[in-house]
């Protein structure tokens, strides 16, 4: 049995992202769990590069460790949570989770192993990839996003305004007593509303008007 | 041994079943389960893009990247929802959210 060199970097990303993988959920440390699913995230990466969707890869690299994973790391480090007692009877619940595990694992490896292309698959694909080599993966992404797949492609932008505006309103509060500047305020001031000019008898004296506002 | 299909979606398919097992492991952190939801997502994508590649269709990359599109939202609402949920209950336990009886 000689392995490829391909097939060294496939086995050495897969046991990674799954070890990494397993280590998430069982890491006593939320902040490790984070830590251990940004190296999940870089090793399927990694494996995705093997598959040769090497956008697809930059983009899990920027998209999940660059913002998703930071913003976990962000929140469990700002919130301040007895992790211990979050952790208590978490082994009450583990032969459900093995057996449930168990049962999905045999219902997956049963349709992998029992399953063929059939014989006009190849026919029949939805968006032919690059016939010609010269094409990088990037541009024949490109090419599918903003022609067949635009309006798709709009409506997921459409779908992180959506996000980014709920997690604002969600996340915002109005905080009384805090002193902000009011740009309305400042512009519709008038030199007579701010000061006014009074005649000083001599040796009299002048009383200050009360400040009004 | 030549890596192939099966060998890509038997690492998906593990990684899947590991992140269902992460949700009944850690029942009462929700943060836990998020992140375990970003695995199920990340299992998903790669079944995704393996079937992309061999069979030469670019539309599972395609999907594969609104896939990634939409687990970033969720996560971003989610991780919202539970700092609003910690502002009035000063705890992220998961049994405690049944005040809606639903």
């Amino acid at each position: 049995m000689d392995l490829a060199l391909t097939d060294i970097v496939f086995y050495v990303f897969a046991a990674t992202t799954l070890a990494s993988g397993m280590l998430v959920i069982s890491a006593r440390n939320p902040v490790h769990s984070v830590l251990w699913l940004i190296l999940a995230f870089f090793s399927a990466a990694g494996l995705f590069v093997l598959l040769g969707a090497e956008f697809l890869a930059m983009l899990l690299v920027v998209v999940y460790v660059g913002a998703v994973a930071v913003l976990f790391l962000f929140v469990v480090m700002m919130l301040d949570i007895n992790f211990t007692e979050l952790r208590q009877g978490m082994m009450q619940h583990m032969p459900l989770g093995v057996l449930i595990g168990l049962i999905l694992l045999i219902e997956l490896a049963t349709l992998a192993f029992t399953w063929n292309f059939g014989d006009d698959v190849a026919k029949n694909a939805a968006s032919p990839g690059p016939i010609d080599a010269s094409v990088t993966n990037t541009e024949a992404l490109g090419v599918l996003l903003y022609t067949d797949y635009i309006f798709i492609f709009q409506t997921a932008g459409l779908i992180l305004l959506v996000a980014m505006i709920g997690a604002i309103v969600l996340t915002h509060r109005e905080r009384p007593g805090v002193r902000r500047q009011n740009i309305g305020k400042q512009v519709r001031r008038r030199p007579e509303d701010a000061f006014e000019l009074v005649d000083v008898e001599t040796g009299e004296g002048v009383t200050l008007p009360t400040k009004k506002g | 041994m030549i890596v192939g299909l099966g060998h890509y979606l038997t690492v998906a398919a593990i990684l899947f079943v590991f992140g269902v097992f992460g949700i009944f492991l850690n029942r009462k952190n929700v943060i836990i389960i998020l992140m375990s939801v970003e695995l199920m997502l990340l299992a998903v994508n790669i079944n995704l893009v393996a079937f992309s590649t061999f069979q030469g269709d670019m539309a599972g990359q395609v999907l594969a990247m609104f896939v990634l599109t939409v687990a970033a939202a969720e996560a971003a609402i989610g991780l919202a929802i539970l700092v609003v949920y910690f502002r009035s209950r000063g705890s992220i336990a998961v049994e405690d959210i049944n005040q809606m009886k639903g």
